[in-house]
Formats: structure tokens, sequence, C-alpha cells
């Protein structure tokens, strides 16, 4: 009896302390109040919109007038052929996006580590973030002049004899991937090295000593000193980036693709504002978007519980 | 000692031979796209059509900007995205301080709950319709604050922020607070001028975002043309461009040629230019910066 009303007392008076905490800290609260409700409407409104897929949505009538449809959204969904094909798309170029990028990103920290010229390394750098920086919109010109048929490639290609007449690059369904893969290394790859190069920095440099003593070469000094060092950045960009594989780059693949190779570029995103905003069936595109958004969500979480169970840094 | 010197010699060598011909082929496929894309810009149109440009114009002209800038839509498209990108910048750059200072208080009651609601948003969203339907709700649609308002808090920036406050001392806030300064005091006097560093790097992510978005003129406002931004305006030329096969693209520009009109061809070309060059000579200077937000952006808590 005793002991329940001191619970009542503590409860009662964290309340209190809670209450006279934010009045003492009402400056912060001032400060911070219109970024909450900022959050709130820009942010979490949209995702409270998902209630649109439940329903069969038309903007003429009001939110609450709307016919509720329960999962028959999602079950078409599923039934629709079209569906699996953007499930594949998008896995595939956000894997083939993920090993090509971070392999080359990589091999680029670990040849700028063995420059020794500073200020070749420097340009080098400030050169390769350039792509980073430019909108798709621009990178996405300048890979269509690069893949032209009479552009630069072919006509190396063509000098070369490896192939006797130009390749539509991107009109061939299958090389699209691909396509999409390589220009994300040219637009990545300098700025995803910046990790690698960060985390190559924190290396004891007593450890390369030690092992010139005992006489291992620099590609020795590379394979058993600096990338086993990586390795905990690697496993943590890694899992990072497999929270992301439901996120195949909108921009990017939108821009590039035509409709020869819709089949093969056809990503979440894609489809959604194909069925959303051009077809109007807002409902089955707000469901794909969720599909989309809980996948994501799951794979996030699991990356992060697998994060833990390696015993690495938590990433939130 | 000689020995080994020789031995490690010929490697040595080797190694860097395959190191400094691999960064010259790297920065070859880096600037090649960007150097040809600035030749065809300066080169006659027509002249362009018989293909052979590479890295200077044969028959260099300045018409294809004089042309293209003499455009109205061009000239307004350029006045939305330096407003776009101004303005979302200041807003983006004092916001995220803001809110950053007071989360990045460690006795402040609401800390978890506003970081928890921020770092959410990094995963979650409601995704293209839904968002749509809300943003038309609040009047944003048809509307030049589309571009500012959704774009002036993001979740990263503001871990990056909070993370570069944290590591500050304490004392210089504590020592303001006895000398009888006010919260928002501390904030602009003290907290400001020591966030600096960062805030270039925030400052520098919501620019080129802003300068270089198009997305939002495409399913916002596609039918204002006065609120269309610049990088739209590219990828319009980008897409009617992509429609057309390369034979058709070479007798329409045959055709407008033929009128005294620039080339698909060179108008793609002049506009990506236009686009890029802004970003190309800022991003350089602020590289120090953001080289150390970004390694701080993976130091969590």
């Amino acid at each position: 009896m005793k002991k329940e009303l001191s619970v009542d007392t503590a409860t009662i008076k964290k309340k209190d302390t809670f209450f006279a905490k934010l009045w003492e800290q009402r400056a912060w609260v001032m400060m911070s109040f219109p970024f909450i409700v900022y959050v709130i409407i820009f942010r979490y409104l949209p995702i409270g919109g998902w209630v649109l897929a439940f329903q069969n949505y038309w903007p003429a009538k009001s939110l609450f007038d709307q016919t509720w449809v329960g999962l028959e959204n999602f079950r078409m969904l599923f039934d629709d052929p079209v569906f699996f094909q953007v499930l594949r798309n998008t896995i595939a170029i956000s894997a083939i996006k993920l090993t090509l990028g971070m392999f080359f990103a990589i091999l680029l920290a670990l040849i700028l580590n063995e420059v020794r010229n500073l200020r070749f390394k420097k340009i080098t750098q400030t050169i390769s973030y350039l792509p980073y920086f430019i909108s798709w919109v621009v990178a996405a010109n300048l890979v269509r002049d690069l893949l032209a048929t009479d552009g630069i490639i072919n006509e190396i290609l063509m000098a070369l004899n490896i192939v006797d007449k130009p390749i539509m690059f991107l009109g061939v369904p299958k090389l699209f991937w691909w396509v999409i893969g390589f220009s994300h290394v040219w637009k990545q790859i300098g700025w995803d090295a910046i990790v690698y190069l960060a985390a190559m920095t924190s290396i004891n440099p007593n450890l390369y000593e030690a092992a010139m003593i005992d006489g291992a070469s620099r590609l020795q000094r590379i394979r058993h000193i600096t990338l086993p060092a990586l390795r905990p950045t690697i496993v943590i960009l890694l899992i990072l980036n497999i929270g992301q594989l439901m996120n195949a780059g909108f921009e990017q693949v939108y821009l590039l693709q035509n409709g020869r190779v819709i089949e093969y570029a056809r990503i979440f995103e894609i489809f959604e504002l194909d069925f959303g905003l051009k077809m109007m069936r807002y409902s089955f595109a707000t469901a794909a978007g969720i599909f989309r958004s809980v996948v994501s969500i799951i794979l996030v979480f699991s990356a992060n519980y697998i994060a833990k169970r390696l015993d690495q840094e938590r990433l939130f | 000692m000689s020995r080994r010197f020789t031995r490690r010699s010929t490697e040595d060598i080797l190694l860097d031979a395959f190191v400094y011909i691999f960064l010259i082929c790297l920065i070859v496929v880096t600037l090649y796209p960007f150097l040809n894309t600035v030749a065809v810009s300066f080169n006659d149109g027509l002249d362009s059509l018989k293909g052979g440009i590479y890295l200077w114009p044969r028959k260099f002209t300045t018409f294809n900007y004089r042309m293209l800038l003499a455009r109205p839509q061009i000239y307004q498209a350029v006045k939305v995205t330096l407003a776009r990108t101004v303005l979302s910048t200041a807003l983006g750059v004092f916001s995220t301080a803001i809110l950053a200072y007071t989360i990045s208080r460690r006795e402040f009651v609401l800390r978890k709950f506003i970081s928890t609601l921020y770092v959410i948003t990094l995963y979650v969203n409601g995704g293209l319709i839904p968002t749509y339907f809300v943003y038309r709700y609040l009047g944003l649609t048809n509307s030049f604050w589309v571009y500012i308002w959704p774009a002036i808090l993001h979740a990263f920036n503001l871990i990056i922020v909070r993370t570069y406050i944290e590591g500050l001392p304490e004392s210089l806030i504590e020592s303001a607070r006895i000398d009888g300064a006010g919260e928002f005091t501390i904030f602009l006097r003290i907290i400001m001028p020591l966030i600096k560093p960062v805030l270039a790097v925030v400052a520098l992510f919501t620019a080129v975002a802003a300068w270089n978005s198009w997305f939002d003129v495409f399913v916002y406002n596609p039918m204002k043309p006065e609120l269309s931004t610049l990088a739209y305006e590219l990828q319009k030329v980008l897409a009617s461009a992509q429609q057309m096969s390369t034979s058709m693209e070479l007798a329409m520009s045959r055709a407008a040629a033929g009128a005294n009109e620039v080339t698909p061809r060179a108008i793609r070309a002049t506009m990506t230019v236009i686009v890029t060059v802004p970003i190309a000579c800022i991003y350089p200077f602020l590289q120090k910066y953001f080289v150390h937000g970004l390694t701080l952006g993976g130091v969590k808590e």
C-alpha cells in the first residue's frame, strides 16, 4: 500500500518536473516548435496519406467520403505481372550499382593513397568530385552524347575494330542495367572514395613502417594492412546500402530510359509516376509506394540488427 | 640494403605506373564529356552535325549562347532558379542551425523526441502520390513555394550540424549564460560564428540540390512556364531529343539550321554548360569543408 503510494507520487513528481522543465526551457521550446510543426506537415502528413491505398480514391470527393476497399489495391498489385518486373528491375539495378560503385570507390581510394605527389592527388580528387555535384539532368545529357551512335565510345570501338557498326547503347534492353551501373560509377566514384580515404588516415603509420622493416612490398602492405583496416568501413557501408536496395535512383533511371528499354528500366518510382499521376490510379500507385517503403524499412532494420550482431557501430 | 632497394624499386615503378595511368584515365573520363560539351556549345550548330568536335570548337561562335539567353523563358528560368537557390539556402541554413542547436542541448526535454521525429524521415516517406495530394491541399502546387518549404530541413544536415555543435566546448555557452545572455542571443552571437564551417557544408548541399532539381517542377508546376527552372528546361530538351532518333534529330537540325536557328544538339550542349558552370565554379572552394562534413556525418551519437 505504502509502496504504491510512493510510486504514484513519483510519477506525479516526474510529470511535474517534465512540465516545469518544459517551462524552464521555453526558449528552446520556442526555437524548436516551428520545426516540429514543420516536420509533421511536410513529412508526416504524406505518410498519413497512406490511407489512400485502402480506398478507391477520387480527388473530387473529400477524404472521408471515399469508398473503402480494404486490401484490394494490394491484391491487384501482387496480381499484376508488371509489378514483378518492377521489383526485379529495382533490385537488379540497385545491386549492380552497389557492387560496381563500392568496387571502384575502394579501388580509387587505394590508388589515391599510393600517390606521393600531394598536389597531383589533390587536383585529381577535386576533379573526381565534379560529377557528384552536377544534376542528373546534366549527367544524363553527357552520358547520352558519350553513348550515341556517333558518340566517342562508338568511335573508339570502331577505330579499334572491336565492332563494325555502332552500338545503340541506350536502345538495347539487356545493356540498360550496365549503362546505369557504369554511369553511376562515373558520377559517384570520387565522392564515395572520400569515406574510404578518411578511414585510411586513421591507420597507424607504425604498421607500415614495421611491415617495411620486415620487407613487405607495397602491394603486400596494401593487401595486409590497408585492406583489413578498411573492412569495418566496407561492412558498414555494405549494410547501409542494402537498406537502400529498394531505391534504385529515380532521376538517373528516369532520365536515361526510353521506350525501347522500358521493360528493364521500369523501377518503383517510374511505376508510381505512370500509374499515379499519368493514369490517375492514385490508390493503386500509393499501394505500390507503401510496399516499397515497408520493404525498405524492414531492410534498414534488418541491416541495423545484423550490424549490431557483427559488433559494428550501429546505424542509428 | 641495396638489394632491398632495387627489388622494391621495380615493383615501385610498376605500381606507380599503374597508379598514374589509372588516375590520368579517371581525369580524362571525368572531364572529357564536360569539355566536349563546352566545345560543342561554342561551335557552329550546323558544323557540329558533321561530327569530329572533340576538345576544341572548329567554327567558333557565341551564337548559341546569344540565341538561348535571348529567349524569355530561359531568362525567366534563370531568375526562378537563382531565387529558389538563394532563398532555400538562406532559410535552410538558418533553420538547420537553430534546430540543431536546441537538440544539441543534453538537458533539453524534447531533445530525444525531436531527434527521433527527424531521423525517422530519413527512412520513411509518404511516397509520390500522398505527398502530391498533401502539397496540393496546402496550396503548394502551381506555386513558387513548393520549391522552398519542403527543401529547407533535411534530417541528414540536421545530424551533421548537431554533431558539430556537440563537439564545441560547453564552457563558451556557460560563460555567456553567466553574463546574462538569452538563449537566442547565445545562438546568434556564440554558436552561429563557431559553426560556420559546417554551415558551409549545409549551404553547399542545399544550394546544389535547389539548383539541380527539376522533378518538383515536373510534378507540381508543369502548367506554369513562368515557374520553370533551368534544370527543368534542360530536362525538357533532353526528353524531346530522346524521343527523336538520331537521324530525325539530324533532319530537324538541318531544317532548323536552314531557318538560321540553333540546332537541338547545340541547345542541349549550351544549356548543359549554363547549368553546370556555376556549380563547377563553387564546389572546389568548399572542398575542405565538405570532406570534413561528410566524415562527421558518419559519426553518430
